[in-house]
């Protein structure tokens, strides 16, 4: 019963002409997103160095969807030279994401224009 | 919205019903006049509340209800969320986010310290089953604090 997650990717450019891989979510994020955002991350060719992940197609996280995040940015944190950022999460889930210590480990942007100015 | 009124929902213990507690809950919050960002915390707490009992009360056994009562009065809306297990026993310490980012803690486990984190008052019972819960509470005179 819980409703899929889509992942699309894309690619994006930084101010200064670098590119970006965008993960672009959707749908909810739960313990049934797990093969649908591993997958999308696991395809990722290891030349990738500057990774977001756009939330603004999502509208229900949970805990067990916010712990596949962390499995993620612990798998890229294996990578040295691989940065992530994060943009499009709601006001609320800025907040919960920064209440489980998520923007230790990944920067939070409100939007796409600021995320890719960061990187 | 009259003091003292009260909803029922029963769902099954299958993981995705808890969207249907989730929106009840949300929608007696905004009856009260609770703001928007209370709901939202109320919505997460009520839907980790219900992935606890579906999960760990009622071990998945979807021929087991999660029964979740929402009762307000004046000032409060007061959640319960019912299972069939033993209740919990012991509050887990709170996720540590360096542990988890260096494999050393399960990435999961975070329901509880949301809960806590996001209502006024949060507090579990253990019961026999059918009667161990969870009960959540937010208040209007907490608004703007």
């Amino acid at each position: 019963m819980q409703a899929t997650t889509k992942v699309t990717q894309r690619t994006a450019t930084t101010p200064s002409g670098s590119p970006v891989t965008v993960l672009a979510f959707s749908g909810d994020i739960s313990s049934a997103s797990k093969d649908a955002i591993l997958v999308a991350y696991h395809g990722l060719d290891s030349t990738v160095a500057k990774v977001l992940l756009d939330f603004s197609g999502v509208d229900y996280i949970n805990s067990s969807g916010i712990a596949i995040i962390i499995q993620l940015l612990l798998e890229a944190s294996k990578s040295s030279d691989r940065k992530i950022g994060i943009f499009g999460l709601s006001a609320h889930f800025q907040k919960v994401f920064t209440m489980v210590g998520i923007n230790k480990y990944a920067a939070m942007h409100s939007d796409e224009t600021t995320a890719l100015g960061s990187l | 919205m009259k003091n003292g009124s009260s909803v029922e929902v029963r769902i099954p213990s299958q993981l995705g019903f808890e969207k249907v507690a989730m929106s009840t809950a949300a929608s007696m919050a905004a009856l009260m006049g609770f703001s928007p960002d209370r709901v939202e915390d109320l919505k997460t707490a009520v839907a980790e509340a219900c992935i606890n009992a579906i999960e760990h009360g009622n071990q998945l056994n979807d021929t087991l209800g999660v029964v979740v009562v929402l009762s307000t009065t004046a000032d409060q809306l007061e959640v319960r969320v019912i299972d069939d297990g033993v209740g919990v026993g012991v509050t887990p310490p709170s996720p540590n986010i360096d542990r988890k980012m260096h494999g050393e803690e399960d990435p999961r486990g975070m329901g509880m310290f949301l809960i806590q984190a996001l209502v006024d008052e949060a507090e579990w019972y253990q019961g026999p089953p059918g009667k161990s819960f969870v009960r959540l509470v937010i208040k209007l005179d907490k608004e703007n604090q």
